[in-house]
C-alpha cells in the first residue's frame, strides 16, 4: 500500500511542493529568528487566512487571497519597522482585527467549509500541477531575494546599530524581509496550513541556532531540518493516515528539543571540564 | 590644575586636518543643543567629548557618521561630507550585549565590518580573511574568535567591536561611550587598543565619554558640551573651574584628587557621576 502510493502522481507533487516550501521557509527562518520576528510570522499567516476567506467570498482563488493578505500585512509591518515591545503590541492589534475580518468572511462564505479547514491545517495532497509551478516560481523569487540581500540583511539583523552607521538601509531591508516573509508564508500555508506555518519557518531555524554559531552552517542546518521534517511528515502520513501537518510539526519539534538538549549538555560539559566555560565553544 | 600627563604636541598644523567641523548647529524644535561649533581634528589626535546628558554628544557622533543632518553648518571628513560615505569611518558603540543565541561568531562580527554592507552572498577573498585575522590579532581576540558571540563576556564583545571598527582601515574612529558597563581592566584594554591604532596608523579618534578619567592620560583635546555652550582645548585648558563655571554660568569646581579630575557643583545633578565613577 505504502509502496504503491509512492508511485502516485499526487504523492510526487506533494513531495515536491513540500520540498520547495521547506527550503524557502528554512532559509528565511534564520533571519526571522535572529530578528525576533516569530510573532510577525504568526500574524502574517493568520492574515493570509483572512485574505483567503475574503477571496473565497469574492469567488477568487484562495491562494491569491493568501498571497494578497500576507503581502499587505508584511508591507505594513515592514514599513512600521518597529522594534521590541512596540512591534509586539502593534502586531497583536493588527492580528486581532484581521482575524475578526476572517471570521466575518467565513460566515459570509456559505459553500464548503472544507476549503477553510484545509487552509487552516494544510492539505499538501491537494496541490495541483499548476499550484506546484506557482510554488516553484514564488520560492525562486524568495531565494533569489535572500541571496541578493544576504549580507546587508544579516548585518542589519544581528548588529543594526553598526549596520546603520555603515550606510546599510535598515528600513528598506525591513520592508524587504517582511515581503519575502509574506511570500514564504503563502507558500508554507499550502503545505502545513495557517496555524502551523511556524513549524516550518521558526522551529527549524530555532533548532539550528542552538546547534552552531556559524551563520552559513546555521542556514544550511535550518533548511535541512525543514526538509527532513516536511518530507518525513509526508511519507509517514502515507504509512499511517493521520494528518500530514501533525507529522511535520512533530518531527520539527523533535529536532528542536534534541538541539536544546544537545546545547544544554554541551554547556554542562564545558562547565564541568574547564573554566572559563565558553572556551569549549571554540571547538564548534 | 595639573593632569597626570601633559597634553601631547603632535606637530599640529603641519598636517592637513582629517575632520573639519564648521559652524555646526543642532536644534530639535525650540531646543538648541549646540551652535557655532567649529573644530578640526588632525591625524593621530584623540578628542574626548564630555558633558552632561542631553547636550548632543551622541548627536554629534551621528552627524559625523552622516546619520543625522545638522541644522546648520557643515562637516567634512577628508574633504568629503560623511553623508556621501566616501570614506570608511570606524564606529565603536556603547556596549550592548548580544543575544545569547545569536548565530554569530566574533570572526563573523569583524567580517561584517569589512563587507557587511555589500550585496549578495559573497565569499571573503583570501586578502579579506587575512585582514579579519589581523584585526582579531590586533585586539588579542584570537582565542575566542570562533565562539558564539552571545556567550562571551562584555569585555570580550567590546574588544571584538573594536576589531570590527578597525578591520576596514578607517580614516576616523568614532567611539560613543565604549567603556560603559566594562570593568576597569577591560576599559583599559579598549582605550589601549584605540590609542595603539592612532599611534600606528595616525587614525584620529573621537571619544564620547561621561567620565574623562579613564582616557585622561591619552587625550589630546577635550570638547566640553554644556547646555547651550561648549569649549574645546587641551584638558588643562578646558577642565578648569574657570572654564566650566563660565560654560555653566554658575560656580563649578574642578578638583584634582589623586590624579583624577572631579567636577563638583554642575547644575545637573547626574553630573556628579565623575565622583561616583571615581574608583
Amino acid at each position: 500500500m505504502f509502496v504503491q502510493l509512492l508511485g502516485e502522481h499526487f504523492v510526487h507533487t506533494a513531495l515536491w511542493a513540500g520540498a520547495i516550501a521547506a527550503i524557502v521557509s528554512g532559509a528565511i527562518g534564520i533571519f526571522v529568528v535572529t530578528r525576533g520576528m516569530s510573532f510577525a510570522v504568526h500574524a502574517i499567516s493568520e492574515l493570509g487566512f483572512t485574505g483567503a476567506t475574503g477571496a473565497l467570498v469574492l469567488g477568487v482563488s484562495p491562494v491569491l487571497g493568501v498571497l494578497g493578505g500576507s503581502l499587505l500585512v508584511g508591507l505594513v509591518l515592514g514599513l512600521l519597522s518597529l522594534r521590541g515591545r512596540e512591534r509586539d503590541s502593534a502586531i497583536g492589534a493588527v492580528l486581532a482585527f484581521g482575524l475578526g475580518l476572517g471570521v466575518l468572511f467565513l460566515s459570509l462564505y456559505r459553500a464548503y467549509a472544507t476549503e477553510a479547514i484545509s487552509l487552516l491545517f494544510g492539505n499538501i495532497f491537494g496541490v495541483s500541477d499548476a499550484q506546484l509551478r506557482n510554488l516553484a516560481i514564488v520560492g525562486g523569487i524568495v531565494l533569489v531575494g535572500l541571496g541578493v540581500l544576504y549580507r546587508p540583511l544579516f548585518f542589519s539583523s544581528v548588529d543594526p546599530e553598526i549596520a546603520a552607521a555603515r550606510g546599510v538601509p535598515l528600513r528598506a531591508l525591513s520592508v524587504a524581509i517582511f515581503l519575502l516573509l509574506a511570500l514564504t508564508t503563502a507558500e508554507a500555508i499550502q503545505v502545513v496550513g495557517v496555524l502551523l506555518v511556524l513549524a516550518l519557518v521558526i522551529t527549524p531555524a530555532a533548532a539550528a541556532q542552538r546547534l552552531t554559531g556559524r551563520p552559513t552552517l546555521a542556514l544550511l542546518l535550518s533548511i535541512a531540518i525543514a526538509l527532513v521534517s516536511t518530507e518525513g511528515g509526508i511519507l509517514l502520513s502515507l504509512a499511517k493516515p493521520w494528518p500530514t501537518s501533525f507529522f511535520i510539526t512533530t518531527i520539527s519539534f523533535a529536532f528542536y528539543v534534541a538541539a536544546r538538549l544537545l546545547d544544554w549538555s554541551r554547556g554542562r560539559q564545558s562547565r564541568l571540564i574547564s573554566s572559563p566555560p565558553r572556551r569549549m565553544w571554540a571547538l564548534r | 590644575m595639573a593632569t597626570p600627563t601633559g597634553p601631547r604636541d603632535r606637530g599640529r598644523g603641519l598636517e592637513v586636518s582629517v575632520v573639519r567641523v564648521d559652524d555646526l548647529a543642532l536644534r530639535f524644535g525650540e531646543r538648541t543643543l549646540f551652535e557655532e561649533l567649529s573644530f578640526e581634528l588632525e591625524r593621530g589626535e584623540l578628542l574626548a567629548v564630555l558633558g552632561p546628558n542631553g547636550t548632543g554628544k551622541t548627536s554629534l557622533i551621528r552627524i559625523l557618521l552622516g546619520q543625522l543632518a545638522p541644522s546648520a553648518g557643515r562637516v567634512v571628513v577628508e574633504g568629503c561630507p560623511p553623508r556621501e560615505r566616501c570614506h570608511r569611518i570606524g564606529y565603536v558603540p556603547q556596549q550592548r550585549v548580544f543575544d545569547r543565541d545569536v548565530v554569530l561568531r566574533g570572526r563573523d562580527l569583524v567580517q561584517l565590518g569589512l563587507d557587511g554592507h555589500r550585496w549578495g552572498f559573497g565569499r571573503l577573498s583570501s586578502d579579506g580573511h587575512a585582514r579579519v585575522d589581523a584585526s582579531l590579532a590586533e585586539v588579542g581576540a584570537e582565542a575566542y574568535a570562533d565562539s558564539p558571540i552571545g556567550r562571551l563576556s562584555g569585555g570580550e564583545q567590546q574588544r571584538l567591536r573594536v576589531a570590527q571598527a578597525l578591520v576596514a582601515d578607517p580614516v576616523l574612529i568614532l567611539a560613543d561611550e565604549p567603556l560603559l558597563s566594562l570593568d576597569l581592566a577591560h576599559q583599559r584594554g579598549v582605550i589601549d587598543l584605540l590609542d595603539a591604532r592612532r599611534e600606528s596608523a595616525g587614525t584620529p579618534v573621537v571619544f564620547v565619554t561621561h567620565d574623562v578619567n579613564p582616557v585622561l592620560h591619552t587625550v589630546d583635546r577635550v570638547l566640553y558640551l554644556a547646555p547651550g555652550s561648549w569649549a574645546i582645548g587641551t584638558p588643562d585648558e578646558v577642565l578648569t573651574s574657570e572654564t566650566l563655571s563660565s560654560l555653566y554660568g554658575t560656580e563649578v569646581d574642578v578638583l584634582n584628587v589623586r590624579g583624577r579630575v572631579v567636577v563638583v557643583g554642575t547644575p545637573d545633578d547626574q553630573h556628579v557621576h565623575h565622583v561616583e565613577n571615581g574608583h
